[in-house]
């Protein structure tokens, strides 16, 4: 089956290289967090076509009674309470202020039922679409979307992983799809680990090496040419520019108002960092927040990190919007699971998969909507029933691209999205 | 509240009564008459049992969970503070379940509320990181006092000094106010009651319990340490005693194997602290002097503990407890 790009326009295809000339050859302008676009409009029209995807993972599942879809007054709604939002009728976590004025650019799916209470394979089905099984493997949505998403002839990965900590380097999320697509780490919020000369080395140096190899490069390949040695060279190249462009990912070169607007702590910074890939046309960032796997003391553990998430989660999503940019750009919010409406002695709630919610906004998704229930105490949902498989199938969709369609993997067929899901038409637009 | 009755001891320690509420207790408090206990719950409601006849009184105005209760010296009024920023009056011993007065005090929850010992004044310390001194009488708003950086967890008058305020936040910064000036005049080092970690990169602990002696020569500061796993409750309870006229710390008390937070503490006499911890390990009051690190008694209670206050009779301990229980336990050895 064809794979459906949204990217196979002559006027993409245009604009794109227009772009992506500019950014080689006047990369100060660009690397300046697209200070050169001053007006969002123009901005807005140069990139109308080019899809991303930006993932907030709250790590170790996100309480959806102290965020989405509070339960005040009930057994099990904790002393969390709901607040009105920009869109009448819905409310939510009173932990979420800032968020809550941003609802009108967002969409919550209040009914999320993925039947799983473990860390692993939670994390692996909301990024996969897919059950973890021993006979698969199958790419993460950051995969697919660069695989899909990000312009053939882009100089920069197109997956991206923001993480509060880690020891850097290329992910291992990209299954069959194969090592291009992996996720690059910015832990820390760093640009990528080996991206500067050493010391020793002169930048005419470094270049002469690198005109040697490709010397070297182009007569194997003249006669060994083949899938992997591509990807090898694809490597090298897209390193190269990787440290011609570092400063894409040096979220310091944004101005000074706009760090103390996200906040100086991580997370802001983070978030902060997310606009300047996405607005330098990375097709997928995922940003992570940690940690809200919270057995003990959930409420007390949610009032910190929701206060630290709430205020640049809605500065990122209100720039998106003055940027123009929401409409091209697909925002996720997800977590492995959720926690259960009960709480434990310690003040907890421990791992839930069967009543959550997930929150998306942007492109392709209807704004200021509410999608599926919950009974009256959370305990289960009453409409609309979904899992991750839909989910999955609804991300695709929702920037352009078949989630019924394959990759031809060596000759082989494989289904992007698992055949039994389908999109939520109900919150496409 | 009488120091040291005679008859007390805390190793003979037994409860004696129990009351059943349907939903799980926070935290409570034993009316300055004696008649009454106070009970908060996760259903929102404050229980008022008549310790006369067992009778039970729902008080129903907070939206939210109510984590603090207090009473004027003289019993006349009932003051809850909430996860709703409300400060709530209600007439103690009134049969009509309707606030007395209403105040939207805080944004967020009112986590903690002290009573001057002048009687006067009534002190309220919320998430928005200010903590707002009332008339008792009237509800007037009198002062504010922000300076905190973080959430504040608990505050508490000096027990003599009604112009001496403590306070202490989720970092372990504890500091001391002088409310004729407004103005923190010390800093007590409690460091070693938070934990910042790396892994979960959460902040956890702080100072979740301050007493200071009646006598004014000690200051304990309750929370808890060794916080291997926040978010799991794999912590140890730990009390700060600190000699009040130097700041000094004098002693680290702890209790080894036990995986809890202190919740609450009082001085029982000049020299014992009584503190209430809850956590994976269940529920327990822990007994420590300023001599040693090491408690001079444990009591373990039925089911993990929450909140804890001491009757004036200085013998019984009421502890609310997450079976929605409110327990009775009497510091004397039992009658035949």
């Amino acid at each position: 089956m064809a794979i459906n790009y949204s990217c196979k326009t002559s006027g993409h295809t245009m604009a794109r290289r227009s772009f992506l000339g500019g950014m080689l050859t006047g990369a100060g302008a660009v690397v300046g967090g697209l200070g050169a676009f001053t007006a969002p409009k123009v901005y807005a029209k140069l990139n109308r076509d080019q899809k991303r995807i930006v993932v907030f993972n709250m790590h170790g599942g996100l309480s959806q009674l102290e965020s989405w879809d509070p339960k005040p007054g009930t057994d099990t709604g904790g002393p969390t309470r709901a607040i009105s939002t920009s869109v009448p009728g819905i409310q939510i976590a009173d932990t979420l202020p800032h968020t809550a004025k941003q609802m009108h650019n967002l969409c919550l799916v209040r009914s999320v039922n993925t039947r799983n209470g473990d860390h692993g394979k939670g994390r692996y089905m909301m990024l996969t679409g897919r059950r973890q099984t021993p006979a698969a493997d199958f790419p993460e949505i950051g995969a697919v979307a660069a695989k899909t998403l990000n312009p053939l002839q882009s100089s920069l990965p197109g997956h991206i992983r923001i993480t509060p900590g880690g020891s850097g380097g290329r992910g291992n999320d990209s299954a069959y799809l194969g090592p291009k697509y992996a996720s690059i780490s910015l832990d820390g919020g760093k640009p990528p680990q080996n991206t500067t000369l050493p010391k020793n080395l002169t930048e005419l140096g470094d270049s002469e090496r690198n005109r040697f190899r490709q010397f070297a490069n182009t007569s194997f390949l003249e006669r060994r040419r083949t899938a992997m040695t591509d990807a090898f060279t694809y490597s090298y190249e897209q390193a190269a520019q990787l440290m011609k462009q570092r400063e894409i990912f040096d979220v310091s070169k944004e101005s000074e108002k706009d760090v103390a607007r996200y906040g100086k702590h991580d997370f802001g910074r983070h978030c902060l960092l997310a606009r300047r890939l996405l607005e330098n046309n990375i097709c997928f960032v995922q940003v992570s927040h940690s940690n809200y796997d919270t057995h003990n003391e959930n409420f007390n553990f949610h009032l910190e990190q929701l206060e630290e998430f709430d205020s640049p989660f809605a500065t990122f999503v209100s720039d998106l919007a003055d940027r123009g940019m929401l409409e091209s750009t697909l925002i996720v919010v997800l977590s492995e699971f959720g926690r259960t409406p009960r709480i434990n002695d310690r003040y907890g709630r421990d791992h839930w998969g069967n009543a959550w919610s997930v929150t998306l906004g942007g492109c392709g998704i209807a704004s200021g909507a509410a999608f599926g229930k919950t009974n009256e105490n959370g305990t289960k949902v009453t409409d609309g029933e979904i899992d991750h498989r839909h989910l999955f199938h609804t991300y695709l969709a929702a920037v352009g691209v078949d989630p019924t369609g394959s990759f031809n993997i060596g000759g082989r067929d494989m289904l992007m999205a698992d055949p039994e899901g389908h999109a939520i038409k109900e919150i496409l637009v | 509240m009488v120091d040291s009755p005679p008859n007390r001891n805390i190793k003979q320690a037994h409860v004696i009564h129990q009351w059943k509420h349907g939903s799980p207790l926070i935290d409570c408090r034993f009316d300055p008459s004696g008649r009454f206990v106070f009970a908060s719950s996760e259903d929102n409601s404050v229980q008022r049992w008549d310790l006369s006849d067992d009778s039970k009184f729902s008080l129903l105005a907070h939206d939210s969970w109510v984590f603090s209760i207090e009473h004027s010296l003289d019993s006349r009024w009932t003051i809850t503070g909430g996860g709703d920023g409300r400060l709530v009056w209600w007439q103690t011993a009134s049969e009509e379940s309707k606030p007395a007065r209403t105040i939207e005090a805080h944004q967020g929850w009112i986590r903690s509320l002290a009573v001057s010992p002048d009687g006067k004044r009534l002190a309220s310390a919320g998430n928005d990181k200010v903590i707002r001194l009332w008339d008792i009488e009237n509800g007037t708003l009198q002062e504010e006092l922000p300076g905190h950086e973080r959430h504040l967890y608990c505050i508490r008058f000096h027990p003599t000094d009604s112009n001496i305020l403590l306070s202490g936040d989720i970092l372990a910064s504890l500091k001391q106010w002088d409310l004729s000036t407004l103005r923190v005049t010390r800093d007590f080092d409690c460091k070693s009651l938070h934990t910042y970690n790396t892994g979960q990169k959460v902040d956890f602990g702080g100072v979740r319990a301050i007493a200071v002696s009646l006598d004014g020569k000690y200051l304990a500061a309750g929370g808890l340490h060794k916080a291997s796993n926040p978010l799991g409750s794999v912590h140890e309870p730990l009390d700060l005693i600190f000699d009040w006229e130097s700041g000094k710390l004098l002693q680290s008390c702890v209790s080894e194997k036990i995986r809890s937070v202190i919740w609450r503490q009082l001085f029982i006499d000049q020299n014992t602290v009584m503190a209430v911890s809850g956590g994976t390990s269940g529920g327990f009051l822990h007994f420590w002097t300023p001599a040693s690190a090491k408690e001079i008694h444990q009591f373990k209670l039925p089911k993990h503990a929450r909140g804890m206050d001491l009757h004036f009779d200085g013998l019984q301990v009421a502890t609310t407890h997450s079976d929605g229980q409110l327990r009775i336990t009497r510091l004397v050895a039992k009658e035949d």
